[in-house]
């Protein structure tokens, strides 16, 4: 279990737990937080659960998956910090976790 | 006006099935789909990627499926309108009234959603600036390549579609090609090739930038890019071209007047009806207790739309189940011999 904070892009923040083994992008969908879609469900196919991990966080997390970068590239506004929200699985390891949503994700 | 008895919006896996179904049961439909081909999200984001949950199939990947699913429709002579977008749905008496985005109009008692999560389209720059260029100087599509003849035309993008016309356009174009890091995901030959152009100085070549502005007065004229150490460069351009892939929007069928639950459309569980009579709503882009986002399901649900689309074709017969194993008449509809 982690604790993970969503920011919104307007600055409302959510700060849910979210079980291990979960991706952050579930922790969210569960959790009905605006701002993620998710259209593929977590196949790494639209790029619609992006978000921008904080930067002390970014190098904590796991690498990114295969694929991800190509991804990324179709993504709405990424950054040096974007990830998709489906390829970060949760564990202990992250709690405390922050993401930043984007302005939208289409 | 074309007249059906059933008109399917998307030809991804769940639309294919859905017609089978209307034409098992003897009646006929036509599909639309805004892509250029068939077979919907399985061909557009995984055609190669397996899948493992098809009832009898143990494996297959999104084009295998929709190959088997065209093939199963062989029998039947149906037909499709792809690159098209139903734009507007009206009722009239007891029809619907539907209108694309090529003008094709259509007339039917029943009209049924395979619409996935939407109609791909492309996705954009996220300037909101660039709205005032857009089908101007600023495309996300080619439609007519002659107009970037002996003008400069810079190039977003690291996929297939930037880097093919990155290294098309260089022939009689100036070609700037911007993308926001190192790594193309294109083709291995296409990125060599692009390398080797930009190594000749036949395309300009501006990797780890992104857009960050777009000026000009009545056509394009300079654009900036910047990059994530906040460099800036300004770039004289005629043409922009802007290539991130597709996203899927629920675009028209949001203003249909069907009870919406975020981006799906509620239905019930016995016909699959929407709240508007004779308009379905099946697959991935219907919503209801239980709802599993699984091809399965979408199969599941055509068929039983499909049976209701039935009554309001032919209100004044009644429908008979019959089971394709042993009915003369499904097996005349197949084309296939009677025991």
């Amino acid at each position: 279990m982690a604790k993970i904070t969503y920011i919104e892009n307007n600055g409302k923040e959510h700060t849910v737990d979210v079980q291990n083994g979960l991706t952050v992008m579930e922790g969210a969908v569960q959790n009905d937080i605006p701002g993620i879609d998710a259209d593929c469900g977590g196949s790494m196919a639209c790029a619609t659960c992006h978000v921008y991990v904080k930067d002390d966080w970014y190098d904590k997390l796991d690498e990114k998956s295969e694929g991800e970068d190509d991804m990324i590239d179709q993504a709405y506004d990424p950054k040096k910090n974007s990830r998709l929200s489906c390829q970060i699985t949760v564990s202990d390891k992250i709690e405390g976790l922050i993401v930043h949503l984007p302005e939208k994700q289409v | 006006m074309i007249k059906t008895d059933a008109l399917i919006i998307g030809a991804g896996p769940t639309g294919l099935f859905t017609a089978h179904q209307l034409k098992i049961i003897g009646l006929d439909c036509q599909i639309v789909d805004n892509l250029d081909k068939i077979g919907g999200q399985c061909i557009e984001l995984y055609p190669d990627k397996p899948i493992y949950d098809i009832p009898a199939i143990p494996e297959c990947t999104g084009e295998e499926l929709t190959k088997n699913l065209i093939k199963q429709l062989d029998p039947f002579k149906i037909k499709f309108h792809l690159n098209e977008r139903v734009d507007e749905v009206r009722k009239d008496n007891n029809n619907w009234e539907v209108k694309t985005s090529n003008g094709t109009k259509f007339t039917t008692p029943n009209i049924i959603i395979a619409g996935g999560v939407g109609s791909f389209e492309p996705r954009k720059f996220p300037l909101k600036e660039c709205e005032n260029f857009e089908n101007k100087s600023l495309f996300y599509s080619v439609k007519d390549k002659k107009i970037f003849d002996k003008k400069t035309v810079s190039i977003f993008g690291g996929g297939d579609s930037a880097l093919d016309w990155a290294v098309e356009l260089s022939k009689n174009s100036k070609v700037n090609l911007i993308h926001r890091r190192d790594e193309f995901r294109g083709a291995n030959v296409t990125v060599d090739k692009v390398h080797e152009l930009a190594n000749l100085g036949q395309i300009n070549l501006f990797t780890k930038y992104q857009l960050s502005g777009v000026s000009g007065s009545n056509n394009l004229e300079n654009l900036e890019i910047t990059n994530d150490n906040k460099e800036v460069k300004t770039l004289k351009t005629d043409y922009i071209l802007g290539f991130f892939g597709l996203i899927m929007q629920l675009g028209p069928i949001a203003n249909w007047g069907l009870n919406l639950n975020k981006k799906t459309i509620e239905v019930d569980t016995e016909k699959f009806e929407t709240n508007q009579k004779g308009i379905y709503a099946v697959g991935d882009i219907c919503t209801y207790p239980g709802k599993l986002k699984l091809i399965l399901s979408g199969f599941h649900e055509g068929a039983l739309a499909a049976r209701a689309c039935f009554k309001l074709a032919r209100p004044n017969e009644k429908y008979r189940f019959e089971f394709t194993t042993s009915s003369k008449t499904i097996k005349d509809r197949l084309g296939v011999k009677s025991d």
